[in-house]
C-alpha cells in the first residue's frame, strides 16, 4: 500500500439527489504525473476536496502518503500542498507576505524550499510588493503554485490550475510540473482541457462522478481503439444529421472542421462516402477526445 | 502559540490595509459618544407655551413673568384661541393656556376660575412632563398672589443622578452597544469575509488548529474595543463630565468577559453563514433584541412579566448593570458577583458553542 501516494477505495459522496461521486476507486503512484480528466460537473473538485481533507465521503476510504483521510488529516494536512481551483491566496497581502506567511504556518521559512519554487518565483519576483489581488491571471497560477509548494510538500493537488489561462502560459505551467516531478514528488492535477493529457504520465477520464477509464495515454488509446473516421461535409450540419442516421455508424460528432465518426467494424470508407454530402473520407487513429466521447456515449447506452 | 503570533501578524497588516474596518473602529466610537447623547435626550426641554389672556390684569402678568423665567419655557401671547391651536398644529406651541375674563377678581373674591391648560398628546413626554410644569408654576404665581405659602409637596430627589440627566443613564449603554458591534460583528463580518473569497479553503488544508485559527479573528477585535472603551470613557469625562464612581477595574473586568462573550456569538453565527449579508442579517437581530430588551434603553423593571423572564438569558443585561451601578453609584465589584459570575459563564458558553460549530471537514 505504501507504494502509492493515493489510494482509494469506493469513494462516493452525494449532494442531495446529486451522486457527485459514485464509487472513485484510483490509485496514484509515487512520483507520478496524474491527470484527472473531465467536464466541469464531472466531480474533479469534490474528489480534490475529499482528498485534501476539506470534505467527508459518504462512503469508502482513501489514503493519502499512506495516511487515513478520515483517521489521520491532520498528517495529511501538514504533508499536502494543495492549490484550489478558484484563487484562495489573502488578495490585499503582497506576493512576498502571501508566500512569507504560508512559509512560516508550517514552521518554515521562505528560503527553506526556496529551490523548488525558485524557478516559478523568479517570474514573480517583478512584482513582489504588488498585492495578490492585483496579479494578472497567469501570474496568480504561479503565486498560488509557489505556496503550495514553498513548505515541501509531500505531494501537490492542484484542481484545474490551467483553467481561464492563456495557451502559452498553460504550457509554461506544465513545463514547470515537468520540473517538480523530478523531484520525484507526485503531482495530481485534474483539468478539462484533453489535450492536456498527454503531459500527465497516467490519467483517469471521469465523467459525472465515475471513473471510466485509467491508464496512460498510449494505453488508454490502444484498448479504445476503433475505426474512426473523419469526414468533411459540404454543409457539416446537414451531413452530420445524415451520418448519424447511417447504417453501420455508431455516432458522429463535429470536430473542427471534421465530422468524427465512430463506425462499426463492418464499415468501410466506402460506404460512408456514399452518404448524401459527404465531400470527403479518410480513416485516422482515434485521439483522446474521441475514446471520451465514444466511452461517455456508451454510458448513456 | 507561534502559529497564532503567525496569524495575528496577519490580522494586523490585513486590518490596516483595509480601506474601511481601521475608520470605522476607531471614528465610530468618537460619533457614537459625542453626539448620541446630545439627540436621544428624554429631558423635556423648550416647552412652548402660548398664553390666551382674556383678563389683562396685574395676576396675568405676574404668571406670563413667572413662566418666562425658566429655561423650560419658550413663553408666547396669542390673541384667541383658534390663533393658539394653529401654533400647536405647526409645531411651535405645546401647552396653551387660557386665561378666564376676570380672572384677577375671581381669584381676590377667594373662589377662583382657575386657568384652562390643554396640552399637546402626540409627543407624550413633553405634552404630560409640560403641562405638569405650567400647572405647578402657574399655581405657584396665583398663591403667591395670595398672599399665602404655596402648599408644600413631597420632595423628591434623585439619588445617584441628581439631575435626571438621561445622558448620564444613556452613556454606559452607548458604551456596551460600542462593543458588540465592533467586538460581535467585526470578527463574525471577517470571518464570513474568507469563506466568501475562498482564502478558508486555502486555510483549512494547512495543519492550523482551529481554536487558533479562532482565536486570531477575535483578538484584533478585543484590542480594539478595549481601545474604543477607553476612547470612549476619556471622551464622555472630557465632553459630560461623566467619570465612573466605582473603580476602573471593575469596568474592565466586566468589558473583557462581555467582548469575551460577543464575540463567541459573532464566531457561532459566522460558522452558521455563507455569505456577508447572511451573516449581518442574523447578527443584526440578535442586536435588536439585545438592545431592546437588556435595558440597555427601557427599564427591565417596566417590561411585561414574561419579557422580564426572557431578559436573563440576554447577556448584556448583566453588563449594563455592572456598569450603570460602577459608573453612577460606584458600587463595589464584589457586590456584583452574581453577574460578573453570569457574564462568564455566558462567555464560556457561547464559546463553546463556537469551537463545536467550526469545521474544517464538511
Amino acid at each position: 500500500m505504501d507504494s502509492f501516494a493515493i489510494h482509494t477505495e469506493g469513494i462516493t459522496k452525494s449532494f442531495g439527489a446529486l451522486k457527485a461521486l459514485d464509487s472513485v476507486s484510483l490509485d496514484v503512484a509515487r512520483g507520478e504525473i496524474f491527470g484527472l480528466i473531465g467536464p466541469d460537473g464531472a466531480g474533479k473538485t469534490t474528489l480534490f476536496r475529499i482528498l485534501t481533507t476539506l470534505m467527508l465521503p459518504d462512503e469508502g476510504r482513501a489514503e493519502v502518503c499512506g495516511f487515513d483521510i478520515i483517521g489521520n488529516p491532520r498528517a495529511i494536512r501538514f504533508r499536502a500542498g494543495y492549490m484550489p481551483g478558484r484563487f484562495s491566496l489573502y488578495p490585499d497581502l503582497t506576493v512576498e507576505e502571501n508566500l512569507r506567511f504560508y512559509a512560516s504556518l508550517f514552521g518554515g521559512r521562505v528560503s527553506d524550499n526556496f529551490g523548488m519554487v525558485e524557478p516559478v518565483y523568479r517570474q514573480l519576483e517583478p512584482f513582489r510588493n504588488r498585492r495578490a489581488g492585483k496579479l494578472s491571471g497567469g501570474m496568480k497560477q504561479k503565486l498560488a503554485l509557489c505556496c503550495a509548494l514553498i513548505h515541501k510538500p509531500e505531494i501537490l493537488f492542484l484542481d484545474e490550475p490551467t483553467t481561464g489561462v492563456d495557451a502559452v502560459s498553460r504550457s509554461e505551467f506544465w513545463d514547470i510540473l515537468s520540473g517538480i516531478k523530478q523531484g520525484g514528488m507526485p503531482i495530481i492535477v485534474s483539468t478539462p482541457y484533453m489535450d492536456e493529457a498527454s503531459r500527465c504520465d497516467r490519467i483517469a477520464l471521469m465523467n459525472a462522478g465515475r471513473i471510466l477509464e485509467t491508464g496512460s495515454l498510449d494505453e488508454i488509446l490502444s484498448r479504445n481503439d476503433m475505426p474512426v473516421y473523419a469526414v468533411r461535409g459540404e454543409n457539416n450540419y446537414r451531413t452530420l444529421q445524415n451520418l448519424r442516421h447511417a447504417a453501420g455508424v455508431r455516432d458522429a460528432v463535429l470536430f473542427g472542421e471534421y465530422i468524427h465518426v465512430f463506425a462499426e467494424e463492418r464499415l468501410s470508407a466506402s460506404v460512408l462516402a456514399a452518404v448524401s454530402g459527404v465531400a470527403e473520407v479518410k480513416g485516422i487513429s482515434p485521439n483522446i477526445e474521441d475514446v471520451f466521447i465514444n466511452i461517455m456515449g456508451h454510458g448513456k447506452k | 502559540m507561534r502559529t497564532l503570533l503567525i496569524l495575528l501578524r496577519k490580522e494586523f497588516i490585513l486590518f490596516w490595509k483595509n480601506k474601511f474596518i481601521p475608520k470605522v473602529a476607531f471614528i465610530f466610537p468618537c460619533v457614537v459618544i459625542l453626539i448620541i447623547p446630545l439627540v436621544t435626550t428624554m429631558d423635556v426641554r423648550h416647552v412652548g407655551v402660548a398664553i390666551v389672556s382674556h383678563d389683562n390684569s396685574r395676576l396675568t402678568q405676574n404668571i406670563i413673568t413667572d413662566l418666562g423665567a425658566t429655561s423650560f419655557f419658550t413663553v408666547s401671547r396669542s390673541g384667541s384661541y383658534a390663533d393658539a391651536m394653529e401654533m400647536v398644529k405647526d409645531g411651535d406651541v405645546d401647552v396653551i393656556v387660557e386665561i378666564p375674563k376676570d380672572f384677577q377678581r375671581s381669584v381676590e373674591s377667594g373662589n377662583p376660575i382657575m386657568p384652562h391648560i390643554s396640552a399637546n398628546g402626540v409627543n407624550g413626554t413633553k405634552g404630560s412632563l409640560g403641562s405638569g410644569y405650567v400647572a405647578g408654576s402657574v399655581m405657584n404665581t396665583v398663591a403667591r398672589f395670595r398672599g399665602i405659602k404655596p402648599e408644600e409637596k413631597a420632595s423628591v430627589r434623585y439619588l445617584y443622578n441628581p439631575t435626571l440627566e438621561y445622558r448620564n443613564n444613556m452613556i454606559p449603554a452607548l458604551m456596551i452597544m460600542l462593543l458588540i458591534m465592533i467586538c460581535g460583528f467585526l470578527p463574525a463580518l471577517n470571518l464570513v469575509g474568507e469563506k466568501e473569497s475562498g482564502t478558508i479553503e486555502q486555510m483549512n488544508v494547512t495543519p492550523v488548529n482551529t481554536t487558533v485559527f479562532v482565536l486570531s479573528k477575535v483578538i484584533p477585535y478585543w484590542i480594539i474595543g478595549l481601545l474604543d472603551l477607553t476612547a470612549a470613557m476619556l471622551i464622555a469625562a472630557a465632553v459630560y463630565g461623566l467619570v465612573p464612581v466605582g473603580a476602573l477595574a471593575a469596568i474592565y473586568v466586566a468589558a473583557a468577559l462581555f467582548i469575551i462573550l460577543i464575540s463567541g456569538i459573532g464566531i457561532v453565527i459566522a460558522n452558521r453563514s455563507e455569505t456577508m449579508s447572511q451573516s449581518m442579517f442574523l447578527m443584526f437581530f440578535i442586536v435588536l433584541v439585545f438592545v431592546l430588551m437588556s435595558g440597555l434603553l427601557t427599564p427591565i423593571s417596566s417590561m411585561p412579566h414574561w419579557a422580564q423572564a426572557i431578559t436573563y438569558a440576554l447577556p448584556p443585561r448583566y453588563f449594563i448593570e455592572i456598569m450603570r451601578s460602577v459608573y453612577l453609584k460606584g458600587t463595589d465589584m464584589s457586590a456584583l458577583g452574581m453577574q460578573y459570575i453570569l457574564l462568564a459563564f455566558f462567555a464560556v458558553l457561547t464559546n463553546t458553542v463556537a469551537a463545536l460549530t467550526y469545521r474544517k471537514q464538511q
